[in-house]
């Protein structure tokens, strides 16, 4: 049955390879914001094609909030490698000690809003116009009406009811000095899409994403996987289970997902299975129906 | 598999969300969590009913005020493709949005509501799919069930839209009509029992069966150049690759190409699509082009091929729409977008503007306002080949850029 849902659109992998280029050639500092999750991996791949047989002409960025899976820095750093890349890390920590943020406490504290900050600072630093990602319209109903070439004011806000029209192919990057653009290549994918295109292009992802034995904390029916950063009470018991990742964010955000998918056919088998939004698996966007659209205002990605 | 785009527009009182809500539902488009999260924001607004608009209305103002304020992108697939809805509020101060929801569109969804028939929401948007020639409208005569699933009460609506449609200027869309209850499900995914009197096929049947856009492979050549790829590696020391995504028609290896404006000619070397070489490429696929000598060709130029060279114009007229809140000033320098290419123009006369239900025109108008669609004379700094819109789409649009705020301020459609 459903094999119809296992065929990759090539539409779409024509429109992204027009989008960087459009991103490479109206920007003076592009760069690729890279979390090392499958949607920026994909980029990463797509970028190879539009420049080649040229090099990637902008570097990666990661914020890097201390919090990390440490397969997914292993896979960054062996990626880059592998690419040939420049990487650029902003570290949270930093701002952090600086004093520009304060951690969060408690029993769901997170630093995914502190990563706002220091994303801020990373663009100012290295003067970056254009920041690439991998967000897609069908993660969550705010990304949904965020354009292509994104403008975002010398605050890092995003200003949702007043964003530039984007008619047929065209794409209007200009900007006033202090400006930057956030540019979505693959904003028309959904997650099926990627993991399609993962498949048919054969790209090495992470392996969290694949079924694993792992110590997490069930609370409220969510699989937190423990480690050094999450907070535990004392009546909270540690398991091991055989879980994966759907998402990837850091890891006092990113809940694990009971599963034995252990390849990827059956992770795209589980996908088309599933009854759960992927973002259903990420703690940020639970804390009200509003979550993502209030952190894009305040400059999130 | 292939895509269809599709554009909706209309309020939440026209029942379009639940049309939407009804294809994702019954297309197994939507999860659990998302359905448990619409009930619960259902019942905290307190009604009873389950809102799909909160589906789509992604924005707090939107959910604040009940209503559409700006495009969602909604996605789903079926065994036959996939579909991308681009859903656009109705009412006339949102006639940009729907602009440019309708923009990129294979196919327009017209709702009208059975019990009210055509009303002026209903003149703007088929106003607006005729400006844009979409290439399908289907109109869906909703809410059958209030009006006792009557043919008679479906074939006056739609008589009444075949009068409209005729006012406008021939096109080469077609139109369907369809009669459907979104409440009910009758004709979305399947034949309804209640309308056995319409042989036509449902909605989800009709969008499978559409064609996509394969007329733009049988419009001439052109590919707008927007990016020249040099890597001056030891391995491709000489590679000089101009790359871009096809508009429209086809390229083979060995074809005679003019670069535009400069006119200066080759022939087809190599055709890559990233590390593999095509013997031949089609209109909207990203490509990389290597010809057999060394012109100079640039970010902005067009390439066309030898044969279907289209003329290069400075001054031509054209249909725009203004998007921004601040009006159009008559003389004053714009940046205008055409392709990749970027050029100074001036608006030196505005022809008149078109009020879209009614089609009354003001010919003594001195400014186009937001929302505004008329018909204008431009004069650009540096000559480009356009086509006109009627006869090649993909490349005989184009937009105004503020050149202070560098915001889109219109977009237009050369005649």
């Amino acid at each position: 049955m459903s094999d119809y849902l296992k065929e990759f659109p090539r539409d779409l992998e024509d429109e992204a390879i027009y989008i960087l280029r459009e991103a490479a050639a109206q920007f003076e500092r592009p760069c690729i914001l890279f979390s090392g999750g499958k949607d920026s991996i994909t980029l990463v791949r797509l970028a190879q094609k539009a420049f080649y047989p040229g090099k990637i002409p902008f570097p990666l960025v990661h914020i890097d909030t201390g919090h990390n899976f440490i397969e997914t820095i292993h896979f960054r750093d062996w990626l880059v490698k592998e690419v040939g890349l420049d990487l650029i890390v902003g570290y949270v920590q930093d701002d952090i000690d600086a004093g520009n943020v304060t951690e969060e406490s408690g029993k769901f504290s997170s630093r995914n809003a502190l990563q706002t900050a220091t994303l801020l600072r990373t663009i100012e630093q290295n003067k970056f116009d254009a920041c690439l990602g991998g967000a897609r319209r069908d993660e969550e109903k705010a990304r949904a009406k965020e354009r292509i070439f994104s403008v975002r004011d010398d605050f890092g806000q995003w200003n949702a009811k007043n964003q530039r029209p984007e008619l047929f192919d065209f794409l209007n990057g200009r900007i006033q000095p202090g400006e930057n653009v956030r540019v979505f290549p693959i904003s028309n994918w959904t997650e099926l899409d990627v993991w399609n295109y993962i498949k048919e292009e054969r790209l090495a992802i992470p392996s969290i994403y694949f079924s694993h034995q792992r110590e997490v904390i069930e609370r409220e029916g969510v699989l937190w996987p423990y480690s050094n950063f999450i907070y535990k009470d004392v009546d909270e018991k540690i398991e091991n289970r055989q879980v994966r990742f759907r998402t990837v964010g850091d890891m006092s955000c990113t809940a694990a997902l009971p599963s034995p998918a252990a390849t990827l056919d059956a992770i795209i088998e589980e996908i088309i299975g599933t009854t759960i939004s992927e973002r259903g698996t990420r703690l940020d966007d639970k804390r009200s129906e509003a979550a993502m659209e209030l952190r894009k205002a305040n400059g999130y990605f | 598999m292939d895509v269809l785009r599709i554009a909706t527009a209309g309020s939440v009182d026209d029942g379009k969300s639940t049309l939407i809500g009804r294809l994702l539902y019954e297309t197994n488009s939507i999860t659990t969590d998302r359905l448990e999260a619409i009930e619960k924001a259902s019942q905290r607004k307190g009604i009873d009913f389950l809102d799909l608009s909160l589906l789509t209305d992604g924005l707090i103002a939107e959910r604040e005020q009940g209503i559409t304020i700006d495009v969602a992108h909604i996605y789903f697939n079926t065994p036959k493709r996939k579909f991308i809805i681009a859903d656009s509020p109705g009412h006339v101060e949102y006639t940009r949005n729907m602009v440019t929801g309708a923009s990129k569109a294979d196919v327009s969804i017209i709702l009208i509501d059975a019990r009210n028939g055509i009303v002026e929401q209903t003149h703007r948007h088929f106003y607006i799919s005729n400006l844009l020639r979409t290439p399908q409208v289907i109109v869906c005569v909703n809410k059958m069930d209030l009006v006792q699933y009557s043919q008679d009460v479906f074939n006056t609506i739609k008589q009444q839209f075949e009068v409209m449609a005729a006012r406008l200027s021939k096109s080469n869309q077609s139109i369907q009509f369809i009669p459907v209850s979104s409440l009910h499900g009758d004709n979305l995914t399947k034949v309804s029992a209640q309308l056995s009197w319409y042989s036509g096929k449902p909605l989800l049947e009709t969008l499978e069966t559409l064609p996509v856009r394969e007329s733009i492979q049988h419009k001439p050549f052109r590919l707008p150049i927007q990016y020249v790829i040099r890597p001056r590696n030891e391995s491709h020391h000489d590679f000089r690759g101009y790359a871009g995504r096809i508009a429209s028609g086809v390229l083979q290896e060995g074809d005679e190409i003019v670069a535009l404006p400069s006119g200066r000619k080759s022939k087809v070397a190599k055709i890559y699509q990233h590390d593999v070489v095509l013997s031949k490429a089609k209109a909207r696929q990203s490509v990389t082009i290597t010809l057999e000598d060394d012109i100079d060709i640039s970010r902005g130029d067009t390439m066309v091929k030898t044969a279907e060279k289209p003329l290069l114009v400075n001054e031509f007229t054209a249909a725009i729409c203004w998007l921004n809140h601040v009006p159009l000033v008559p003389g004053k320098s714009y940046l205008l977008q055409h392709g990749t290419q970027v050029s100074k123009a001036k608006v030196q006369l505005i022809q008149y503007v078109e009020d879209p239900a009614s089609l009354m025109r003001i010919e003594s108008a001195s400014t186009l306002k937001m929302n505004d669609l008329g018909k204008v004379q431009i004069r650009v700094a540096k000559p480009f080949a356009p086509d006109t819109y009627e006869s090649n789409a993909a490349h005989g649009a184009f937009i105004l850029i503020d050149e202070h705020s560098n915001t889109t301020v219109a977009v237009g459609f050369i005649e």
